[in-house]
């Protein structure tokens, strides 16, 4: 087992470097001509409005700028430092070559509203990448705005309100249905769409209870949003009666995208009946996460449903690409321009480079390391995975650490904590919430088998640490930048500093 | 497979229904190398043209703006570019520090207590902003000028009608542009959750009477949001100053480059009000120290707000953000320091003054329509030249000069005027091929 130690630098905060009057930064002067022409700039500030004390922004020079910063992301931990099977998340190699085209200055010195004449390159791109989204997955139409998942969610659930009004039934469908295995998001977009959120529980295998979903749905149902495979990595196997059942009912079938990399070219959510498409671009195409974005999550719609997606969308004549504002029914705007171009520019260099069997290969490699790292673990004493075992798992596994919990104490959360010690990111923890003592395990498809089986050898070194000496677990992690921090001093009202401001104000209680 | 006792991969998709498997290959081209890839894709891009070489004078919500390389550095550092959001704090204490400078820098700027760590961009955090003083208040209606960026005024409207809270437009000063202090006060009324104000306006005017806004709103108990662009914060009254509750605003100029209008970077802050911080939407970094209360470290707060605890009763759905966009502006804002923010602003000023003086000259321009003290983007007026703004700005561009935005459409009243933008890029030289390509394409009617 290697011996992990992450950088622990004790890096002041950045207000406390630098000194006063120091600089990192010059501009460029302003011309002698200009200042001639135009004299005092005090005169062209309206008093009222002037800023009187200057922000209390640091002050250092740029190489104390850059120490600070490369120090910082020294206590940070990446793809590129290791396997981080975050379940969930799709944690996959991030191409490089696709970085270096997304920051060329013909991308990044662009502006939205250039005339489309100048624009074609950037169109085209644009455009095509729509396209092959549609064709992965199965629909008919895919709109490249929304900024993540969640906000294509929010479209989706708009989308769902437009059908709906338009046919006169807004009032009357009021409630949409999603799963208690369900990512927070899906509820949380829902009531954000001013839908009433009805939870239906899983079955015995995981899946959507058919029973209890023919007892919640009515004709007050909105629609139902479902991930497939689920969040426990199993395939929702009645999804056809699932879709009946909805589209019986007069609602639409919402698929939340995230779990779309298991599935690439084997499967295809249109084809499953659902008639809203997420696709989260940072998980299943290979964008980084950047920390927690930018990201991607462009929303693919049935033929019917076209009409409402957002404004301007990108056509083209047979010669010319074009942004047509010309759509009445559309839904409007979501955020401003046309979506988080530079990620979405990473995402067509990720599909041009596997292809159509490549983006198949890194479904079938991520599902059989799923499988794998599933079998592993569940033979490691303290751990069990819940639901049908026989069952294949797709792209990730929950695993429990309930028995271990039980036996020794230590819990899910101390064993993520523990990995971090041996250089490991956590899986996903307590989630999905209808699994106890959940671990939540997506390998992907980057990472090779010694290092799976370098992470299967740490939880089982955890395993014995437990039934041993479970302090050693329970103090975890040691490694790491910081140990264990007190949470809930964060958050509390008396202690809570979420600026230097504050903080300087509270410093005494923290 | 061995492991797993199977022959065939597709062994491991039995579960899928044998109709719903696809038959065919993807109808996406066959793989290529990382050469070909490269080469394909910049040809592509070769198509467009960028403000390197055509002088450009859009601004309206995406502003350009030089980015130093020590920022593009650091925001390339691969342990920030591939970390997922920091769920484990102790091996994500580098993105969680860099996030609590960016929100304290932010708070520093506008002179708010509190910030998140982002949102998607200035349009969605005025929706959001909308919907969380209509959750304090209780009230269903908010304020927001006429003169407002379309995209935010859309944005905005689509995030308030599923929580049924209306939009109402307040009017302008014909002369000035300013805000209609009267107009205000006929439609300010106990149902006003909030009154909304930017700060420069979306015209590029500054509003003198931003305090007396606030007095009118608190006045009758509604709260006050002031949209900005952070560059103006150097020389510009931070809305803590005068009375903003809840300031929201685009970070792009802070050191991310246009990328086509993405990504962005939305700004979201308030006073250090319980009742405000606990409605807010979105992430926060918080301060703290390790359970031994040894060592000071950072972590989320207020996790309890949001969507993966809270599900359908969360202050918002929102999850991934532009958290490294966040970055980015830290260390921007760290190079620059408060007088390097300061020069800018007064650069932007100057510069942009500079070319109303001289498209001033040319005859049958007006510039600005409004009477008042401009930022960095000014309207120009081409009604007296007998020429349309699409129609000049397709003749400049044969002079190899983009002009700025049209607004005609927006603003029918205003007559044939577009929205340009000048900044620190922009040399002299720029301007003046400008105003000279200006002058000839107008003399050629
Ligand atoms: C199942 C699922 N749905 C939705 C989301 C939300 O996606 P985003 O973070 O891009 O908004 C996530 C992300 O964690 C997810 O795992």
């Amino acid at each position: 087992m290697s011996t992990f130690r992450q950088a622990r630098w004790n890096e002041p905060i950045i207000f406390e470097l630098g000194k006063v009057h120091r600089r990192g930064f010059a501009l460029p002067e302003i011309e002698e001509e200009i200042k001639q022409v135009i004299g005092d700039v005090q005169l062209l500030m309206p008093q009222k409005m002037k800023r009187e004390t200057p922000p209390k922004l640091p002050e250092l020079s740029e190489v104390e700028v850059t120490r600070h910063f490369i120090r910082l992301s020294q206590m940070n931990y990446g793809v590129d430092s290791g396997l981080y099977p975050l379940g969930s998340c799709t944690m996959k190699y991030n191409p490089k070559i696709n970085d270096a085209l997304a920051t060329s200055p013909t991308v990044a010195l662009l502006h939205p509203y250039q005339d489309p004449q100048t624009t074609q390159g950037i169109l085209q791109i644009l455009y095509t990448l729509s396209r092959w989204l549609a064709e992965i997955t199965g629909t008919y139409e895919v709109c490249l705005q929304p900024s993540a998942g969640a906000h294509g969610e929010l479209l989706g659930v708009l989308i769902i309100r437009a059908y709906h009004k338009r046919n006169g039934e807004l009032k009357k469908r009021s409630e949409i249905i999603v799963p208690d295995s369900a990512h927070g998001t899906n509820p949380a977009s829902a009531t954000m769409g001013g839908y009433r959120v009805i939870v239906v529980p899983s079955d015995a295998d995981g899946c959507v209870d058919i029973e209890a979903l023919k007892s919640v749905v009515s004709e007050r149902t909105a629609g139902l949003m479902l991930t497939n495979p689920n969040t426990l990595g199993i395939f929702e196997k009645n999804i056809e009666e699932i879709a009946r059942i909805v589209h019986e009912a007069g609602g639409l079938l919402y698929y939340d995208g995230a779990n779309l990399n298991a599935i690439l070219g084997k499967t295809r959510p249109g084809d499953m009946g659902f008639d809203i498409v997420h696709i989260n671009i940072h998980k299943t195409f290979g964008t980084p996460h950047g920390g927690g974005g930018p990201g991607a999550g462009p929303v693919g719609v049935s033929e019917e449903l076209e009409r409402f997606l957002p404004v301007p969308r990108i056509g083209f004549d047979g010669k010319d690409y074009f942004l047509d504002y010309n759509k009445p029914d559309s839904v409007g705007k979501i955020r401003s321009f046309y979506g988080n171009i530079a990620v979405l520019v990473r995402a067509y260099a990720y599909i041009l480079s596997l292809g159509a069997e490549g983006l198949q290969e890194v479904a079938e490699v991520s599902v059989l390391n799923a499988n794998y790292l599933a079998k592993k673990l569940a033979e490691i004493r303290g751990f069990e995975l819940p639901y049908d075992k026989q069952k294949p798992r797709k792209h990730e596994c929950v695993i429990s650490a309930k028995p271990m919990a039980k036996e020794t104490g230590v819990k899910a959360l101390n064993v993520s904590k523990r990995l971090l010690d041996y250089g490991v990111h956590a899986p996903t923890t307590y989630f999905p919430l209808i699994v106890d003592e959940a671990l939540m395990i997506e390998p992907t498809e980057s990472f090779e088998k010694e290092e799976l089986d370098r992470f299967v050898d740490a939880v089982k070194k955890i395993s014995q640490e437990a039934y041993s000496n479970p302090q050693l677990v329970l103090n975890a992690p040691q490694n790491t930048a910081c140990t264990r921090l007190d949470e809930v001093k964060a958050s509390h009202p008396q202690s809570m500093a979420l600026s230097w401001k504050m903080y300087l104000k509270k410093r005494k209680d923290i | 497979m061995k492991e797993l006792g199977i022959q065939n991969i597709d062994e491991l998709y039995r579960d899928i229904p044998e109709k719903f498997r696809l038959k065919q290959k993807l109808n996406i081209p066959k793989g290529s190398s990382e050469a070909e890839v490269k080469r394909h894709v910049e040809n592509l891009l070769a198509k467009n043209k960028t403000s390197a070489t055509m002088p450009t004078f859009l601004g309206a919500g995406c502003w350009p703006h030089y980015v130093p390389a020590v920022v593009e550095n650091i925001i390339l550092r691969s342990e920030l570019l591939t970390a997922y959001t920091p769920y484990q704090p102790e091996i994500s204490q580098g993105m969680l520090q860099a996030l609590f400078e960016y929100q304290s820098m932010i708070c520093e700027l506008t002179g708010m207590e509190v910030a998140n760590c982002s949102m998607y961009d200035w349009a969605s955090a005025v929706g959001e902003a909308a919907r969380m003083v209509a959750r304090i208040t209780k009230r269903s209606e908010i304020l927001v000028p006429k003169i407002i960026h379309p995209e935010r005024n859309a944005t905005l409207q689509t995030y308030v009608e599923p929580a049924e809270v209306q939009v109402k437009h307040v009017n302008y000063d014909k002369s000035t542009g300013q805000l209609d202090l009267e107009d205000l006060k006929t439609k300010i009324s106990t149902q006003t959750a909030a009154v909304y104000v930017e700060n420069p306006s979306y015209l590029g005017f500054i509003e003198t009477e931003a305090e007396a806004v606030a007095q009118i709103a608190h006045d009758k108990g509604a709260l006050f949001i002031v949209g900005v662009d952070p560059v103006s914060l150097g020389i510009i009254k931070p809305p803590g100053e005068y009375g903003a509750d809840i300031v929201v605003g685009e970070g792009q100029p802070l050191g991310i480059a246009m990328n086509f209008g993405g990504p962005l970077l939305g700004i979201f802050a308030c006073r250090g009000d319980m009742e405000l911080i606990r409605q807010m939407p979105g992430r926060t970094i918080g301060i703290t120290t390790t359970l031994d209360g040894t060592k000071r470290g950072f972590c989320m707060a207020l996790q309890t707000r949001e969507q993966h605890i809270r599900r359908e009763k969360a202050t918002s759905n929102i999850c991934s953000n532009e958290a490294l966009c966040a970055v980015a502006s830290a260390v921007y804002l760290a190079l620059l320091g408060p007088q390097g923010l300061k020069e800018l602003g007064e650069t932007c000023m100057i510069k942009a003054d500079y070319a109303i003086k001289k498209l001033s000259k040319i005859e049958g321009v007006k510039t600005p329509i409004f009477d008042a003290p401009h930022f960095k983007e000014f309207t120009v007026n081409f009604d007296d030249t007998g020429k349309s703004v699409q129609h000049v700005h397709e003749d400049l561009l044969l002079y190899g000069v983009h002009g700025g935005k049209d607004v005609s459409k927006e603003f029918p009243e205003l007559g044939g005027t577009a929205l340009y933008c000048v900044t620190e890029v922009h040399s002299k030289h720029d301007i003046d091929r400008l105003a000279t390509a200006l002058e000839e394409v107008l003399k050629e009617r």
